[in-house]
């Protein structure tokens, strides 16, 4: 292993079922119910896991749903818009954790 | 107009303008033959089920060098089909009971003859559809009575619109053509195409702008449609979602970009059995501008002519035509992934 992130790899993916097939088939076929239109269509679900994808920061899904989402019909600026929501949350939930040090650092403040 | 911003495969004298070239190159990705892929569907040989669209293409001039263009048009190809061949065409259509004639470039409308052509079409009753790349329509004021003379001929008009951006649209077909399409539209929706009611049809195609599938035909359409209504008043009929097929231009971008053995995968790995069972080459012949006669534009462009007696409007042979196997190789994939593709949208 020279890289630890080899782009081939992505192709097999469904390859992960071969160390353990029954969870495997149950993680793909709950996996295809997921992406199906639903309440949500299948668009907005393809554009969640854009955003998803750059908080979790995994690059095989970054290149799957930027390559789903062009295939949904999203544009350039629909795509980066969700990227911003998933920074927004992100850097959000830094700040958030700023309340917490505010208390502390009123808890042992005179 | 500031679109021509290139020069045809065949201008430069690329190695991809050559038929042999592309061919040989479609066998060096290495991917499961597409003959056998329909065996193990049971669907080869792909049979016709007759002639009901005669698809000819008057030529391969073209005010647009778009970079996805199978047929390498632009205003540098000079291959345009004389009145001689348009009569050849007229002929073999009166020995068929086709119902369609479907008219393609290039732009078609920028051979002299072709007033004179859709006229006669007409005249015969026949379902005209004309592929209007829409800025022909703006780009000289022989061109601007256009959307009336289609109107008077109740012609089916079929126009690229690879987004409802100026961005991707032009990134695809050239500097400027976005917003000169939206100019034509306007005109043709103020003659009544697409306009409900007025029995003037007017359908609108979305291509991928790039190496990938293009999406759902339904969700995309209502996208259009709300967007071009919303933004530019416009409205259209029916939208298409077509494929980007591995021919000519759209090849050279694969390679050029290093996409080709990507795309070529997914394609393959997307082969749908009932898209290949509604395949428009089973119902359609398409004829060149030089009246040889093959079993889709694809193959013309690829120079893969028909498995018939006649290969050429002068021997037409319709019972020869009609009970053809479809000539496929590797750029077949292209109609057969996910939803499938034609010239009419998806297949499946």
């Amino acid at each position: 292993m020279k890289t630890y992130y080899d782009p081939e790899d992505l192709k097999k993916f469904g390859k992960i079922s071969e160390f353990q097939p029954e969870l495997g088939k149950k993680f793909f076929d709950y996996y295809g119910s997921v992406f199906q239109d639903g309440a949500l269509t299948a668009r907005e679900k393809s554009l969640i896991a854009l955003a998803v994808s750059h908080a979790v920061q995994c690059p095989y899904c970054i290149e799957a749903y930027t390559e789903d989402t062009m295939e949904k019909g999203c544009d350039e600026e629909q795509m980066m818009e969700a990227v911003h929501v998933a920074s927004a949350i992100k850097s959000g939930a830094v700040l958030v954790h700023g309340v917490q040090m505010m208390n502390k650092y009123k808890d042992i403040s005179m | 107009m500031g679109v021509l911003t290139h020069k045809s495969l065949a201008a430069q004298s690329h190695a991809l303008s050559e038929t042999d070239k592309q061919l040989k190159l479609l066998q060096e990705a290495n991917l499961t033959p597409f003959q056998q892929k329909l065996e193990e569907t049971g669907l080869f040989p792909l049979t016709t089920v007759g002639v009901d669209v005669f698809q000819i293409n008057v030529g391969k001039m073209c005010n647009q060098v778009c970079k996805h263009c199978h047929v390498d048009a632009g205003p540098d190809r000079k291959e345009i089909m004389t009145r001689e061949t348009m009569q050849l065409c007229l002929d073999a259509i009166d020995k068929t009971n086709c119902s369609t004639v479907d008219l393609t470039g290039g732009a078609p409308e920028m051979n002299p003859r072709f007033r004179w052509f859709v006229e006669q079409l007409s005249a015969k009753g026949k379902k005209v559809i004309v592929r209007c790349n829409l800025t022909i329509i703006v780009a000289n004021k022989k061109y601007y009575d256009l959307p009336d003379f289609f109107k008077k001929h109740k012609v089916q008009v079929v126009s690229s619109l690879p987004y409802f951006t100026a961005s991707k649209t032009d990134s695809q077909r050239g500097n400027g053509v976005f917003e000169q399409s939206i100019k034509a539209l306007k005109m043709l929706n103020d003659v009544g195409y697409g306009i409900e009611g007025s029995g003037l049809t007017l359908d609108l195609v979305y291509n991928p702008s790039g190496a990938f599938l293009p999406p759902s035909q339904e969700a995309l359409q209502a996208d259009f449609k709300k967007r071009l209504k919303d933004r530019f008043d416009i409205s259209f009929n029916s939208l298409y979602a077509i494929t980007n097929l591995p021919v000519s231009r759209y090849l050279e971008y694969l390679v050029a970009s290093d996409n080709y053995q990507g795309y070529m995968e997914k394609l393959v790995n997307a082969y749908n059995p009932i898209a290949a069972e509604g395949v428009m080459c089973r119902s359609t012949i398409s004829i060149g501008w030089d009246g040889y006669i093959f079993d889709c534009d694809f193959n013309q462009m690829l120079d893969l002519k028909v498995a018939a007696k006649g290969q050429h409007l002068s021997n037409f042979d319709l019972e020869s035509l009609e009970n053809r196997n479809i000539i496929v190789n590797q750029h077949c994939y292209g109609c057969t992934a996910g939803a499938g593709s034609s010239c009419g949208g998806t297949t499946a």
